[in-house]
């Protein structure tokens, strides 16, 4: 008799077992919304298919009555702007930051415990000051993002490339490089795959905080939208918005996967085999 | 597992309309509405709850749109709300509602502060901080009526009222909308000027207690207890003597002043101190304009949902007549509990 624990599911049968619990939660769901509308056709709390199908067409394919924007693309526009300006000025302080306290230990020394204490600070609690400092407009909420994600990028490349091997460097300045060559030539390569996959674990927190900033002062964005229309109960709009968050969130994961494999194939070889 | 857990609950929720004898009422501080935190616990409420032989639980939420969502998802037989929010949300969810009590209105509660302008048309062309599609931006609305202005002429930026007051110490914002204590908080700040306020729309930003129609319907004792219990206490609270100091005091405290801070916010409240100049207030035909006005704006910004083809898609019950379509009144104005204890037959 197989022990349970040597018994791996063959793919398809993975695939079915997976599938499984999320088709539950969805029959849950469309039997929770049947019944709250067969006692009231006007409920808001959980809507059908169909409301936010429609929802969605309202907000997606037609201009709005009171802007004539495309309101669902002028969001993820705004929302999509902010986010990659934060993770991406994020990723470039974090990138050197990483690398130069990892590599130089006369800057390690200076900078690390300043790296340590910024990344302990609650950014979320800093909100207040940086609207103050920065005013309510982009800016604020892209530094919220960049001081949210700036340090756990930074603090990941900085033990990476303190995780180097040794003998790396020792070879390579036996062969005469300077300081300057083996930054750039031995280090810097090693760590872009690394910068990659702190980037794809820090961007679900790059949503958090771009979510956050946009409730609290906006115009437009993912996050403004759900907060907006929360007053007036519209589950029609929440629950897609949530889903294509989710959604885009996803895309941006497998894009970054796909680059990673794609500019730095040697960095995945030994995972694959 | 949660989400699943809370969708569960909440389809398990939806409100009965079975004569019962526990229920949940759901309050949220604000001037007018400290009342409910001083008889929940002063013993008020449980007196007249006790009287009518039934339970009630007053619960405090402190996010007031939450506490109306709550409501209108079942979770609560009752819920303190103005009468936009009660069109807007538990109205246009479907959920019929009686305004039980008309505790008071905005008379200057509400305002539109400017940064170094004296007067309302140089709002044109600026960014107006406030919170979207509340009372807020219904009283700008009307401001702008006012002066021939449209809300297309200003940018509209929503920004959460817990964070008003650190924006509008910020340079570049220079114009807000907002309500007490967030307004006189604003006020204080050097070459802060109100350029509008509820005072000059009076009657129009109404504070109520809402109930489930039907739940009122099957439970009569319910309304009874509650109208019975806010009177009581708006006589108490009304008073010039010790004891009504002594409320006013305990009031102001809870919501995060002291007793001057809460005598000057309810100075800029019309409260209806006596049940029967709330009864007249409900009776009087200006109510069914103003509702007008309210669904007028809300259907123009889309809070009716998109079902709506016009204003009047959702009829509003008043004693002058209903406002809108007959056939689909979800909000009413019902004098009646309120005649009762003003007859005292409580």
């Amino acid at each position: 008799m197989k022990r349970l624990v040597n018994l791996s599911p063959s793919r398809p049968w993975a695939l079915l077992l997976g599938l499984i619990p999320l088709a539950l939660v969805l029959a849950l769901y469309l039997a929770g919304s049947d019944a709250r509308l067969t006692e009231n056709p006007n409920d808001k709390l959980l809507p059908s298919l169909e409301q936010m199908s429609s929802a969605l067409d309202r907000m997606a394919l037609q201009p709005s009555k009171r802007s004539g924007e495309y309101l669902f693309w002028t969001d993820t526009a705004a929302s999509l702007q902010r986010l990659g300006l934060g993770i991406g000025i994020a990723a470039i302080i974090g990138l050197l930051i990483g690398l130069l306290t990892g590599a130089l230990p006369a800057v390690n020394v200076a900078l690390s415990p300043l790296l340590t204490v910024f990344s302990l600070v609650p950014p979320l609690a800093l909100l207040p000051i940086l609207f103050i400092v920065f005013g309510l407009d982009e800016l604020s909420k892209v530094v919220l993002i960049v001081i949210g994600v700036a340090p756990f990028i930074a603090r990941d490349l900085q033990k990476h490339t303190l995780e180097m091997p040794r003998e790396q460097l020792v070879k390579a300045q036996t062969l005469g490089a300077n300081s300057m060559q083996i930054l750039f030539r031995v280090l810097l390569p090693q760590i872009m795959p690394r910068l990659i996959d702190a980037v794809r674990l820090s961007l679900g927190t790059g949503w958090l905080f771009l979510i956050a900033a946009e409730a609290i002062a906006a115009t437009d964005g993912l996050g403004y939208r759900i907060f907006l229309v929360r007053r007036y109960l519209s589950m029609d709009v929440i629950i897609p918005y949530v889903a294509w968050i989710t959604l885009l969130a996803f895309l941006l994961d497998m894009a970054l996967a796909w680059l990673s494999r794609r500019l730095y194939p040697w960095h995945h070889k030994g995972a694959a085999s | 597992m949660k989400r699943l857990a809370l969708l569960l609950a909440l389809t398990l929720l939806a409100p009965s309309a079975f004569a019962r004898d526990s229920f949940k009422v759901a309050w949220s501080i604000y001037v007018g509405w400290m009342p409910w935190g001083y008889a929940a616990d002063h013993g008020i409420v449980k007196k007249w709850a006790d009287k009518y032989g039934i339970d009630i639980e007053v619960v405090q939420i402190n996010d007031y749109i939450e506490s109306i969502n709550q409501y209108t998802a079942g979770a609560f037989d009752a819920c303190v709300m103005t009468n936009m929010d009660g069109l807007t949300i538990p109205a246009a969810g479907g959920v019929d509602s009686t305004a039980l009590i008309v505790g008071d209105f905005s008379n200057g509660n509400d305002g539109v502060v400017l940064k170094g302008k004296k007067n309302l048309k140089s709002i044109a062309g600026q960014k107006v901080n406030l919170v979207e599609l509340s009372v807020s931006h219904y009283l700008l609305a009307r401001g702008l009526d006012s002066v021939g202005l449209k809300e297309s002429d200003l940018t509209v930026v929503n920004t959460s009222d817990a964070d008003m007051v650190a924006a509008y110490a910020t340079p570049d914002v220079t114009a807000v909308v907002t309500w007490n204590p967030l307004l006189s908080e604003i006020l204080s700040m050097p070459d802060s000027h109100k350029v509008f306020d509820s005072s000059q729309i009076p009657g129009e930003i109404i504070d109520l207690l809402v109930i489930n129609t039907e739940t009122l319907a099957a439970n009569p004792k319910l309304g009874k207890a509650l109208t019975g219990a806010w009177y009581e206490t708006m006589a108490l609270m009304s008073g010039k003597d010790k004891a009504g100091i002594a409320a006013r005091t305990a009031m102001g405290e809870a919501s995060g002043t002291d007793l001057a801070g809460y005598e000057a916010q309810l100075a800029s409240t019309k409260m209806f101190y006596q049940a029967k100049d709330a009864v007249a207030f409900t009776n009087s035909a200006a109510l069914k304009t103003t509702m007008k006005a309210v669904a007028e704006f809300s259907f123009d910004h889309g809070l009716l949902g998109e079902g709506a083809p016009d204003a009047g898609f959702i009829g509003v019950e008043t004693p002058s007549g209903i406002y809108g379509n007959a056939d689909n009144v979800k909000l009413r104005f019902d004098p009646a509990y309120m005649q009762m204890a003003a007859d005292g037959k409580l």
